[in-house]
């Protein structure tokens, strides 16, 4: 029961980070939303199987909530965007595909020296794993600043998001549930309103000049 | 409950807003819901006064700090609602607004009130974090009302930066339950409570405390202006409309900051004094030579704004950094004084906006001889932000340098009083230009100021210079507030 477990645990924790990767790897956005979807439902699996080991109902509600939200409704709103876009695919990132999976190796070796602190705290199974929700933030931070697309950006925003939701179950078993509904409505209504902003953009006039956010300055 | 009632004023208005398409008077019935609030924003004060609080079972709490807070809230919003029904006249006359847009822009500025006042209200510091990323997607169409390129753009940069700034704090937030959770052995019902977690403070472990307080002060600090996270701000305090953004730089960045204020006396309370004050410190410093260095060369009037905001912000670090009580009190009567200024300012930049269809300052100089009632507002208010007697932002700036000098930060009250100079003789500068500079135009006939306008703006000012003189209403009750986030 307890190696199924912690197999469980492992496996869908290193799906959520492999997605985040592949994410960089991949450039057509429609696969890079398929990735999203996948570490949605990775994520929703991690507090499910916190939630049967712990016996706690209210984790369990969580899970199911993010595979609603993370798995479903936020990959589809994304979809619409990509295919309202005709030239969907990440063309000019400022650091290409090759030196990108080579900094995310980086990223990853890094966030496992700064977790040592935090998980030194109470060394469990699940904490043991901190370092993939860490390293899935970083990898979020990175390609929000080296891509260049506004999806990807609303990518590299869910990412970062994803990783602290993985952190947050791991260490505490998940926050309050309302501070947990909370958070998931806002960060659905990010999307929506991103979302929202690119059309109204695009009616308007030309996204990617504006979402590159050079126009205004001093 | 009074503290249900406070929230359920400014959602009754919203449903009313969003019930009925667009007509002036939903927009003085703003301003009565912001009145209204006021008042019972007041009696909330003057009731925790005596120390007491008021409580709904762990979720809505209001100690003298969140009343004084409403009150800050309540003061701002009312001097930006009294001016929507002006400002949509003058965007549907001038075709960039319709009555459809003018329906959202009420609602959201409704939401978004909603959520600062939950934000000062709740007792959940998770619920905390909620309501100020709440405020970034009711203002983000706010700042994109105007639905011109810049507009877009700055809404685009406003969102993307606050939401991966802001998640830093969430992720700071968490660490801090997980820390909680570790000194108290369980979970409780209580969990995340602000009053809660300083109860075990003592015992939170200082490694994840140390780490969760830097992510705070980083996460927040984006909502708040401070360096490093600060461009977002020029860009969406210049784009948005003038009530939204007397709201935005009044109180949506201080109410930031109070968030701030209770990590603080949590990290403090586990980690000693050195830690949170060489942080605040740092990021204080940092934000007000940034802004000196900005404002010295500023072209545009609400830019020239936006950055004196960040150099405010970086003011209230500095201070909050000292962390003494007179600190923290001079702080709050900072923040009040700050809201009051900015707003009066912000909306005669709009009034100036508006008439001379610009906000490059070169180009409406000798604004004095055309417009002289306005000019004459917009002169005192800039007058009080550079924290000239007798406004109150004096009494409070001079507190904070003492406080500090005790605090032994001499060296920070060193270089921020170098910086202050600066900015004190760029803002004159510029505003000599813009007011009394030579006239580009000769527009003969000197145009007068609609009493709407003017009685507003004017009793903001007297109620700021009445501050600095009379410390009467407010002294006990920002000395309690202040020893409310003492650890």
């Amino acid at each position: 029961m307890n190696s199924t477990y912690i197999a469980a645990l492992e496996l869908a924790a290193g799906a959520v980070l492999v997605s985040a990767v592949m994410t960089l790897w991949r450039r057509s956005v429609r696969s890079i939303v398929s990735m999203l979807s996948l570490q949605g439902m990775a994520l929703s699996v991690v507090a499910i199987v916190l939630a049967l080991h712990e016996h706690e109902g209210a984790l369990f509600v969580t899970g199911c909530l993010v595979f609603v939200v993370k798995g479903l409704v936020v990959p589809g709103l994304l979809r619409r965007v990509s295919r309202l876009d005709p030239r969907s695919r990440e063309s000019r990132p400022l650091v290409n595909v090759p030196a990108s999976l080579v900094f995310a190796a980086v990223l990853i070796v890094l966030s496992y020296v700064v977790s040592s602190r935090i998980t030194g705290l109470s060394p469990s199974d699940a904490t043991h794993l901190v370092p993939v929700g860490i390293a899935t933030v970083l990898v979020g931070y990175f390609m929000l600043v080296t891509r260049r697309r506004a999806v990807s950006k609303i990518v590299g925003l869910i990412l970062v998001d994803n990783g602290i939701a993985l952190v947050t179950f791991l260490l505490t078993s998940g926050v309050p549930l309302i501070v947990e509904l909370g958070s998931s409505l806002d960060v659905l209504l990010v999307v929506v309103v991103l979302q929202f902003l690119m059309v109204s953009m695009r009616h308007h006039s030309d996204t990617d000049r504006l979402t590159e956010m050079k126009g205004l300055r001093d | 409950m009074l503290i249900l009632g406070i929230l359920a004023i400014p959602l009754a208005t919203t449903l009313l807003a969003a019930g009925v398409s667009w007509r002036p008077w939903i927009g003085w019935a703003t301003a009565v819901s912001s009145t209204a609030v006021l008042g019972l924003g007041i009696w909330l004060c003057v009731t925790t006064l005596s120390g007491s609080q008021w409580a709904l079972n762990h979720s809505l709490r209001a100690d003298s700090l969140s009343a004084f807070m409403v009150v800050v809230i309540a003061t701002v919003s009312l001097l930006a609602t009294l001016f929507t029904p002006r400002t949509m006249r003058q965007e549907m006359e001038s075709g960039i607004t319709t009555a459809r847009y003018a329906r959202h822009y009420v609602i959201l500025m409704q939401v978004f009130i909603t959520c600062m006042l939950l934000a000062v209200l709740t007792a959940n510091l998770g619920v905390l974090w909620v309501s100020i990323e709440a405020t970034t997607i009711a203002t983000t169409f706010l700042v994109s009302h105007r639905r011109t390129d810049g507009a877009f753009e700055a809404s685009w940069k406003y969102v993307i930066l606050c939401s991966i700034g802001i998640a830093l704090a969430f992720l700071g937030t968490v660490l801090i339950y997980y820390a909680e959770l570790h000194a108290t052995g369980s979970v409780h019902s209580s969990s995340l409570d602000w009053t809660s977690v300083m109860a075990v403070a003592h015992h939170l472990d200082p490694n994840v405390t140390r780490l969760a307080f830097a992510l705070l002060v980083v996460g927040y600090g984006t909502k708040v202006g401070l360096v490093p996270m600060h461009s977002w701000l020029p860009d969406a305090h210049s784009q948005a409309p003038a009530p939204v953004s007397a709201l935005m730089s009044g109180v949506l960045l201080t109410v930031a900051f109070y968030g701030l204020l209770r990590f603080r006396a949590v990290a403090v309370a586990a980690l000693g004094p050195t830690f949170p004050r060489t942080l605040l410190v740092v990021v204080g410093i940092a934000s007000l030579v940034l802004a000196t260095v900005m404002l010295i060369a500023q072209r545009d009037l609400k830019r020239m704004l936006a950055y004196s905001s960040i150099e405010h912000m970086g003011l209230l670090a500095l201070g909050a950094a000292a962390g003494t009580p007179l600190a923290i009190a001079a702080v709050l009567l900072h923040i009040l004084g700050h809201g009051i200024t900015k707003a009066v300012l912000f909306l005669s930049a709009g009034e100036i906006y508006y008439l001379e269809g610009t906000t490059e300052m070169a180009k409406f100089s000798g604004l004095l001889a055309r417009r002289p009632a306005l000019a004459g507002i917009f002169g005192f208010a800039l007058v009080s932000l550079v924290a000239f007697p007798p406004f109150s932002l004096f009494v409070s700036e001079l507190t904070m340098a003492r406080a500090e000098v005790d605090a032994g930060l001499w060296w920070a009250v060193a270089i921020s009083l170098v910086c202050l100079s600066v900015i004190f003789a760029a803002l004159t500068r510029h505003g000599r230009q813009m007011l009394m500079g030579t006239a580009s135009t000769t527009d003969a006939a000197p145009s007068t100021l609609a009493p709407s306008m003017a009685i507003p703006l004017v009793t903001a000012l007297v109620a700021c210079a009445a501050l600095g003189v009379l410390s009467w209403p407010l002294q006990s009750l920002l000395a309690h507030a202040a020893q409310v986030v003492m650890p």
